[in-house]
């Protein structure tokens, strides 16, 4: 008979499992790979940063940071494979430029210009591809980021959804500007830039593969300006900002707490949410922590500017639902527990598996 | 929202509370076991423990369907949909990651067999419709809860003669597994927390062996966290006056003789199998649904040669006494460092329903209160 370990032990058993670097051990690439919970970690703690090693990579942020002769750059890319292309709310060409250019903002660096890469598949209707890049052109204008760079490829028929973009940003980081997930303190409260859910509930239903009718548009929008914002109002007490994309704000205050190996605690009723997102979520059975955003920005902050930073925030229209939603706390180490609003306690873990389909 | 928050309200819940507290007894110690999957999650997704006393203890159940289908199963599914490239296999997205001997759907598609994750089983019969030139399978799971919505899918394919269109049925029935909870040696229950949708179809009539036969009270219960906590408070009351009886937290939904049409529906499409192989639960005769020879055509098992070998669990797989409610999760040798939600042994660990993945998901936390100050 094996030693009968106690629930206390068992926990912290897992927690030490947790904490190591994730493994990538699949022999193949299956959908959960993309869904930016477990499976994602895995693929890219376990496989991808192992293998092109380097100092500015291993931090993992929204944007990697590279010191120009005395400047601090901040340079990231991404991809764009959303189906459909388009989604009431937006497109595929508006979020490749929003998407970019919120990564660059998340880690608190000032976009200053963009590259984008197409790909088309032959056979895209000409008028499409004009229409996603005048969203772009129109996107690039009201971050006030230009695309000074790009490419174009053009694979068979069958080989691509039409049309992905991968967009390439880089943006300057303010001398005085320090923001990671080590920075986050006890006591930091956790403040979300308005409703949560919407995007990937609008690709959902856009998809139809449920058959239901909810007005709910993509949330797509720059977050540079209430990144600017929070960094004039709050200066180094803003300690970590994210962008809450794939996987959603769950997702986010996971990698953070993992990372500083502190607690979070989500008020659940305090999150932000529109009621058709509720609802959508409700009779899909779908957590809208774990849905993706497309212009969100999920902060911390130290307690005693938390409220300074909620104004900034509601002071612009993208953030005029913001919230602060929980604190961080030292227990229970690298792990986010929610207040369920009927007031019992639960734990909100990464996601595994996907309940969503291609998003973005 | 509305006919949701009026379920959530965390002022009825302490009252609830404090009405449990009173009913049990100083040092007796209540083991109940809620039967549905669908109130594990809800216990563990609202942490409906935190209202419990420590005494009251909830044993997670057999209700959960992905979780009582068996590997061979997942193995015939599978064979199916990788040997016919014709086939367009659908099912509900929990099944996607329930690990068979040669992995799960996922790993199926990504080595290139068409495997669709559907929300009702019509979704797989318009996919039927849209795709005349393909085979559509449904790979129907699920207790009376879902059966019903089956067998009107299957009514409905007869009707328009669609014929590019069957059902892979692993339906299975919730009172052979509560009879066979009942008949484990090993287990001491005090009272069942009552499925509620299986309930709307059969009513509350089939349970009432339990408290007759066994001495044990059911309340069938809603999927609201305070239903279920209402549900308790009514367990607690008969025990406190030594009442064993089935009654209806969830009347509102609840008929107690169920819904006649569903029962009528299925009993044209469907037929009791001898035997069926339940996960962890070995065989139990009589406990599942086969289609009825009305609907022969549709059934996708007199279609397609399928392996239908029994496959045995992993050794290290504990699911079984995790199941019928012996060990609780965290108990299990390999949970949460073996088995874990992304790389699943068992299937309790897949379904968010599964009393695993629901404690590993939402319950791993040590179970004390936390300053708040927001």
């Amino acid at each position: 008979m094996p030693k009968q370990f106690t629930e206390a032990e068992v926990i912290e058993r897992i927690e030490d499992m947790r904490r190591r670097r994730p493994r990538f051990t699949d022999t193949q690439i299956t959908m959960s790979h993309g869904s930016g919970g477990k499976a994602s970690r895995q693929l890219v703690e376990g496989l991808i940063v192992p293998l092109l090693d380097n100092p500015a990579l291993a931090c993992l942020g929204d944007a990697a940071r590279v010191q120009v002769e005395g400047a601090t750059l901040a340079l990231t890319t991404d991809s764009f494979v959303v189906h459909p292309l388009a989604f009431p709310g937006g497109s595929i060409g508006e979020l490749a430029v929003n998407g970019t250019v919120n990564d660059l903002a998340a880690a608190g660096a000032r976009p200053i210009s963009l590259a984008a890469a197409l790909i088309l598949e032959e056979g895209l209707d000409a008028e499409v591809l004009r229409g996603e890049l005048e969203a772009m052109a129109a996107a690039a204008q009201q971050a006030g980021v230009p695309v000074v760079t790009g490419d174009t490829k053009v694979v068979e028929r069958g080989k691509a959804d039409g049309l992905y973009i991968t967009t390439t940003g880089v943006g300057l980081v303010a001398s005085d500007v320090a923001l990671a997930p080590e920075l986050v303190q006890p006591g930091d409260k956790v403040l979300v830039s308005g409703t949560v859910g919407e995007h990937g509930m609008a690709i959902m239903l856009a998809r139809g593969q449920v058959d239901l009718d909810a007005d709910i548009r993509s949330d797509t929008a720059p977050l540079w300006p209430l990144a600017e914002a929070l960094l004039a109002t709050c200066g180094a007490d803003l300690h970590c900002m994210r962008d809450a994309t794939r996987g959603g704000v769950a997702t986010v205050l996971n990698e953070i707490v993992l990372t500083c190996q502190l607690g979070a605690v989500v008020i659940e009723d305090k999150v932000p949410l529109r009621p058709e997102v509720v609802g959508a979520c409700e009779l899909l059975g779908i957590d809208p922590l774990y849905v993706a955003n497309e212009g969100k920005l999920v902060a911390f902050v130290a307690p005693d500017r938390a409220d300074e930073a909620l104004e900034a925030l509601r002071a612009h229209p993208t953030g005029a639902a913001a919230a602060i939603i929980g604190e961080v706390a030292e227990e229970p180490a690298g792990r986010v527990l929610g207040r369920t609003g009927f007031g019992g306690h639960r734990m909100i873990d990464m996601l595994v598996g996907d309940p969503l389909p291609r998003i973005c | 929202m509305r006919f949701v928050d009026e379920y959530r309200d965390p002022d009825l819940a302490r009252a609830l509370s404090a009405k449990i507290s009173t009913l049990a007894e100083p040092g007796r110690h209540y083991k109940l076991m809620e039967v549905c999957g669908g109130h594990t999650h809800a216990i563990y997704r609202f942490g409906v423990h935190d209202f419990l006393p420590e005494t009251v203890e909830l044993v997670h159940g057999p209700g959960c369907p992905v979780c009582v289908i068996p590997m061979g199963r997942v193995d015939d599914g599978m064979a199916i949909a990788e040997r016919n490239p014709d086939v367009i296999l659908t099912c509900f997205g929990d099944m996607m990651r329930v690990p068979g001997s040669n992995g799960s759907f996922l790993d199926g598609n990504a080595r290139g067999a068409d495997i669709r994750m559907v929300y009702s089983p019509l979704d797989a019969l318009r996919i039927a419709r849209q795709n005349p030139d393909r085979q559509v399978i449904f790979y129907a799971i699920g207790f009376e809860t879902t059966a019903p919505s089956t067998a009107l899918t299957l009514v409905r394919a007869k009707r328009e003669g669609i014929t590019n269109f069957s059902v892979f049925c692993n339906h299975v029935t919730i009172i052979p597994a509560i009879k066979a909870i009942l008949d484990s040696p090993d287990l001491r229950l005090d009272a069942f927390v009552g499925p509620g949708h299986v309930s709307t179809v059969i009513g509350c009539r089939p349970y009432e062996f339990i408290p007759r036969d066994h001495g044990k009270p059911l309340v069938c219960a809603g999927f609201e966290p305070l239903d279920v906590l209402q549900a308790i408070e009514m367990i607690m009351r008969q025990l406190a006056d030594g009442r064993a009886e089935v009654e209806n937290q969830y009347a509102r939904i609840v008929p107690w003789d169920g819904n006649r049409q569903a029962l009528a529906t299925m009993a044209d499409v469907f037929e009791l199998r001898p035997y069926f192989e339940w996960r962890g639960l070995g065989f139990i005769s009589h406990s599942a649904l086969k289609l009825s020879q009305r609907y022969a055509d549709f059934d996708t098992e007199l279609r397609y040669d399928v392996p239908g070998v029994r496959v045995a669990d992993p050794k290290s797989c504990q699911c079984g006494e995790v199941l019928k409610g012996v060990l609780k999760p965290w108990e299990c040798k390999v949970f949460g460092t073996a088995c874990t939600p992304e790389t699943p042994i068992g299937t309790c660990m897949v379904s968010s329903e599964g009393a695993c993945a629901a404690y590993y998901n939402y319950g791993r936390y040590a179970k004390k209160r936390l300053p708040l100050h927001v």
